[in-house]
């Protein structure tokens, strides 16, 4: 009895199995779209199935001289990986400190960063975009890259993880042998915080690569776009040329859809993890 | 003079000076942990909170980006701003958006999150299944549902015309626009949020459920009466979230309309939300910082406002339960 009243029934089956394909229709269909010629889409019944047009919308795309796709693709990219491995580094360093390091002020500077969390500092772009003009920074990469090369949530998320993963007496070890602050956070803690390192640079590529308000203000230049500008460049206009937009957005997705079919299990477990602690 | 200088120069008992390398140690235990915290604050202080602030600077000025000088003008742009109806259209728009939104958003996730919460088989594989919309970027999400709502072979109008229902133009209609945008913002995070539920869920013991099991409480009872309760720390925190990304709506809208000036959210302004605003006084095609750091400290405001309606809801509703 006790058992029983937490086993699915069939009717959960079937609300999820519901709900699964309500979540990935629009993305099956974005394929569907993506393979087929742009007069099929103008048919009735609407194309539910995949075509074989795909190499050809994938040509038009490419060659489209408005949306500079390639461009979009390596600078996403670079940006994402620029923008991943800092944050990576930086928060796990400074979630150590937090964690395991004593000094004044700590539990104070904590709170700081957990309320920062909850700033709408997408407010300042104004401002921002001043100084980055001042920099002469607008149209070049570093103005997306420099400004999230570290993260209140990922100092956080990587102080919780340190907090239980790695254990004083380790630390303090490793400080009897020698070593200087910075070869126990290299030799000890970062290999010991591998997980969430994973968890938080996933999340940090997924965020940086789908990112469009930001990029959108400071590269307006049409000739160095991140991908998500291209889309946009591609989707904009009276004419729309519907299969090679959705080539776009498919090509544009992949990665994510990869790194989410391999690292799922991870990307979930983080989102999890989070929220308790949160 | 010189006699202080040689007394502090040689001072009468001094223990002999630390080995460097101890020297070293005390330093970089005492200074280490700053310096590893400090990139944070730094990068913080000059793109996050500076850039905010002077906002509220910009705000009080006739800053025109052309203009060589900007005079300082007081609370002139706010003035203008309160007699602004475009202004209030926006304001209107990003809360009905922000409610047919947010609301059946957060309920259908509290209902996901507790059919997950069972003993199943392919638990990882229904999670992933509510999951992945949220991978997809908001661009490609509005690229996506902008031809799913199309008006001419949209998918959403030959269902409606299957039952019987006339080809509908969500872009020109005020309330079929919302709709359109409350519906990519739902599916995206939906699931996202019934994860968060569902962590908070795992953490509430079961035998709770199994005393209340036994004095007679059916299922719904026990999720009205055990479950959200339990949650409301939680559904504070997930309302708070809604409402700061939910007021700051951009792509969505924008990719929604496409044509010569997508950023007005449609011919007469149909969806265009408060940061749809900012963008267009501060940028193209108005170039006006003044006039749009106005905009942004409003919307600041109505974040700060609507976060505190919104906790004092939840809370208020919670008690009565």
């Amino acid at each position: 009895m006790k058992v029983r009243l937490w086993d699915a029934s069939r009717l959960t089956y079937a609300t999820l199995v519901v709900a699964c394909l309500l979540s990935i229709f629009p993305i099956y269909w974005m394929f569907v779209v993506a393979t087929r010629s742009s007069d099929a889409i103008g048919q009735t019944p609407p194309p539910l199935t995949p075509g074989g047009n795909f190499g050809t919308n994938a040509g038009r795309l490419f060659a489209n001289p408005n949306a500079n796709f390639v461009v979009g693709m390596v600078n996403s990219a670079f940006v994402a990986i620029c923008v991943t491995v800092s944050v990576v580094f930086f928060c796990s360093l400074a979630g150590f400190a937090f964690a395991k390091l004593r000094f004044r002020g700590r539990n104070a500077l904590l709170l700081v960063i957990i309320a920062t969390m909850m700033v709408p500092t997408q407010l300042g772009v104004i401002p921002l975009y001043m100084l980055m003009t001042k920099l002469n920074w607008n149209d070049h990469l570093q103005a997306v890259i420099v400004p999230a090369l570290v993260t209140g949530f990922g100092v956080f998320l990587m102080r919780q993880y340190a907090a239980q993963a790695v254990s004083d007496e380790l630390i303090e070890a490793a400080r009897i042998d020698g070593c200087s602050t910075f070869r126990v956070y290299w030799n000890v803690v970062l290999p010991a915080l591998r997980p969430a390192a994973a968890v938080l640079g996933l999340l940090t590529f997924m965020t940086i690569w789908n990112d469009f308000i930001w990029p959108y203000a400071v590269l307006s230049d049409p000739e160095n776009p991140t991908v998500q500008l291209s889309l946009r460049a591609l989707s904009n206009g009276y004419y729309q040329d519907i299969s090679q937009v959705f080539a776009g957005t498919a090509i544009a997705t992949l990665p994510l859809l990869g790194v989410f079919i391999v690292f799922g299990r991870q990307i979930i477990g983080g989102i999890m993890e989070g929220a308790v602690k949160a | 003079m010189s006699l202080t200088l040689e007394r502090e120069a040689a001072p009468a008992h001094r223990p002999p000076p630390p080995p460097i390398r101890a020297r070293w140690s005390r330093w970089d235990i005492r200074v280490s942990p700053y310096l590893y915290i400090a990139p944070f604050f730094v990068i913080f202080a000059a793109f996050g909170a500076y850039p905010l602030g002077y906002t509220l600077w910009v705000s009080l000025h006739d800053w025109d980006l052309l203009a060589d000088e900007h005079p300082f003008v007081g609370l002139a742009n706010y003035r203008a701003l309160v007699a602004d109806a475009d202004f209030w259209n926006s304001v209107v728009n990003t809360l009905g958006i922000f409610v047919i939104a947010t609301v059946p958003q957060l309920l259908l996730a509290l209902w996901l999150a507790n059919l997950l919460n069972r003993r199943m088989r392919g638990r990882t594989l229904f999670r992933m299944g509510v999951l992945i919309p949220n991978i997809t970027s908001t661009a490609a999400v509005a690229i996506i549902f902008g031809q799913l709502f199309a008006r001419d072979f949209g998918l959403v109008n030959w269902l409606l015309g299957l039952v019987g229902v006339d080809g509908f133009d969500w872009r020109v209609s005020r309330i079929g626009s919302w709709i359109a945008i409350a519906t990519m913002v739902d599916w995206r995070w939906t699931g996202y949020n019934a994860l968060i539920y569902l962590a908070a869920m795992q953490a509430i013991p079961r035998d709770l459920y199994e005393s209340a099991a036994i004095d007679g409480a059916s299922q719904a009872r026990q999720f009205w009466g055990i479950t959200v309760p339990l949650l409301r720390p939680t559904i504070v925190f997930t309302v708070i979230i809604s409402t700061i990304g939910g007021l700051q709506l951009f792509t969505e809208p924008l990719l929604f309309h496409s044509g010569t000036n997508p950023i007005r959210g449609g011919p007469l302004r149909e969806s265009q939300t408060m940061t749809m605003y900012m963008f267009e006084n501060a940028f193209q095609p108005n170039f006006n910082f003044g006039y749009g750091a106005a905009v942004a400290w409003m919307l600041f405001l109505f974040i700060i406002v609507a976060s505190i309606v919104n906790v004092s809801f939840i809370r208020r509703v919670g008690r009565q339960r």
